[in-house]
């Protein structure tokens, strides 16, 4: 049957699960991330490799809020200003990444593929931790490179239709899945985000409040680490902030961060004038 | 030794036409036609979990009608197909046109090598920028494509049923005024095979229906559930 042109290969019909990597797997494994030769003998420190850096992430009653700088460095030199790192993973999760670009982008788009695939084949959404798990495998898929300094960590959240919750969940490099309450951070930035969220973060935050909240944690996180970008009023360069709720998956408008990133920074400066005073 | 029976080619492919013509003519019709908003789906199914009518793709969508094994086969092939091509150059680059074509090759050969036809007949429609762009490809148990202008009417009373679409079907026709059309045709009383008789009132819960909208952004597809369906056809 194969000798006829144009035909399904015999794996596209088969009976199989409703996973695009495994169907990938079997028909053209060279498309799979982390299925590199030759570069064993490569020291990553003197591979050019764009990295992206800082994503934060926060929940807050009935939601929760991802927001990701757009700065991407290569050694010391800003290689992009405008890269975008937070992404709808589906209609009710948001996925963001911070490590190696390349590789980055890859697993970003063949995990909304695994997603979007599943829910064609299957007629049903996967629950937020099937969400999870199976990105926790393809994060694990990555650990040989990884192993050579070229890794790339998400950090997955969303909203859980069966709670009615927000729910943050971040990785390691072997693949190891935690859930995080509350808040996490991720990427160069992401200690000094952490810290910055660790003061702001309330349990009674409203959805506004989020919003500003995880723009405040990347400005924070801008102002100690030279790989993250805060926001860039004068080249109106805002970084990807996205809600998901009951709702779905929406981004904020750059006018709304605008207002934000201008109400902290008035905030800031009243401080700093206290303190010039005393 | 034992000669075999002689059976001359045309009669080996009758029969075997005939044989996939009879699966499909008992299930029941799937009729597809499009409107200023986009493609729609309709076909009689109480089952709300098998389903007749399938996403594949952004913009590309799928119906059927036979046998559910075999088809239901071939619309995850369809979806592996198109979201391995998506995958490898860009969403863009998947079309109907290609899926059709992987389609018919399939059904062509199963038709000619195997030892039993495949007892489906398979829609696959993608939505264009406006209507005149819209495709419609029918493909039959032999894999023959026709490339059908509006509407496909498929299943057993196929032909009668497609007459009734033609007669009404126009270009510029709105999505309520399709839906009554096609849930009024599977109604009709040659969608059970006779020539006269009462127009049947299918209850909104037994038919399964869906979009491929146009003015949604990236996913067209949109199935529409009893309730929706409920107040389009009766407004």
């Amino acid at each position: 049957m194969n000798s006829i042109r144009d035909t399904f290969p015999a794996a596209y019909t088969r009976l199989g699960s409703a996973s695009f990597t495994e169907f990938l797997r079997e028909v053209a494994p060279e498309l799979l991330p982390g299925h590199r030769h030759g570069l064993h003998e490569v020291d990553p420190a003197a591979l050019p490799a764009p990295h992206a850096t800082t994503i934060v992430a926060l929940t807050y009653p009935g939601g929760m809020v991802m927001a990701g700088d757009r700065r991407a460095t290569m050694g010391s030199q800003i290689s992009h200003r405008r890269m975008e790192k937070v992404f709808s993973a589906d209609e009710f999760s948001a996925i963001g990444i911070a490590g190696t670009a390349g590789l980055a982008m890859e697993l970003v788009r063949l995990f909304q593929l695994e997603l979007e695939h599943f829910e064609k084949i299957d007629g049903t959404l996967l629950s937020l931790e099937g969400k999870a798990n199976r990105l926790a495998t393809m994060v694990r898929g990555n650990l040989p490179l990884a192993l050579q300094g070229l890794a790339a960590i998400p950090l997955f959240g969303g909203y859980d239709r069966n709670s009615g919750n927000g729910r943050i969940f971040s990785y390691d490099v072997v693949g190891g899945r935690y859930e995080e309450r509350q808040y996490h951070a991720v990427g160069s930035g992401g200690v000094y985000a952490r810290s910055s969220l660790k003061k702001l973060w309330r349990p009674d935050l409203n959805a506004d409040d989020a919003v500003r909240t995880a723009l405040h944690a990347l400005m924070d996180a801008a102002d100690d680490d030279s790989a993250t970008a805060g926001v860039d009023l004068l080249r109106r360069i805002y970084p990807v902030v996205a809600r998901v709720d009951a709702e779905g998956f929406s981004r904020i408008p750059g006018e709304d961060l605008r207002t934000h990133a201008e109400q902290i920074n008035r905030d800031l400066a009243e401080a700093a004038e206290e303190g010039e005073q005393a | 030794m034992t000669q075999p029976f002689y059976v001359s080619p045309e009669q080996l492919m009758k029969d075997r036409a005939d044989f996939a013509r009879k699966g499909i003519a008992r299930g029941r019709s799937v009729v597809v036609v499009g409107y200023t908003g986009g493609i729609a789906f309709v076909t009689e199914n109480p089952s709300r979990a098998l389903h007749k009518i399938s996403e594949i793709y952004d913009r590309i969508a799928f119906a059927a009608v036979g046998k559910y094994n075999e088809f239901e086969n071939l619309r995850v092939a369809g979806i592996r197909y198109a979201d391995l091509r998506g995958y490898s150059y860009d969403r863009t680059d998947v079309n109907a046109r290609g899926l059709a074509n992987a389609y018919a090759q399939t059904l062509g050969a199963v038709f000619t090598t195997e030892s039993k036809p495949l007892e489906v007949e398979i829609a696959v429609a993608e939505v264009g920028p406006e209507q005149s762009a819209d495709q419609v490809y029918r493909l039959s148990y032999d894999g023959s494509v026709t490339d059908e202008s509006g509407f496909v009417v498929m299943g057993g009373a196929a032909d009668q049923l497609g007459t009734i679409v033609e007669k009404e079907w126009r270009e510029g026709l709105d999505l309520r005024q399709v839906l009554r059309l096609a849930v009024g045709t599977l109604g009709s009383p040659a969608a059970r095979g006779k020539e006269e008789g009462n127009q049947r009132r299918i209850p909104a819960e037994e038919l399964e229906a869906a979009v491929l909208d146009r003015d949604r952004s990236r996913r067209a597809f949109r199935r529409l559930s009893p309730a929706q369906l409920e107040s389009l056809l009766n407004e």
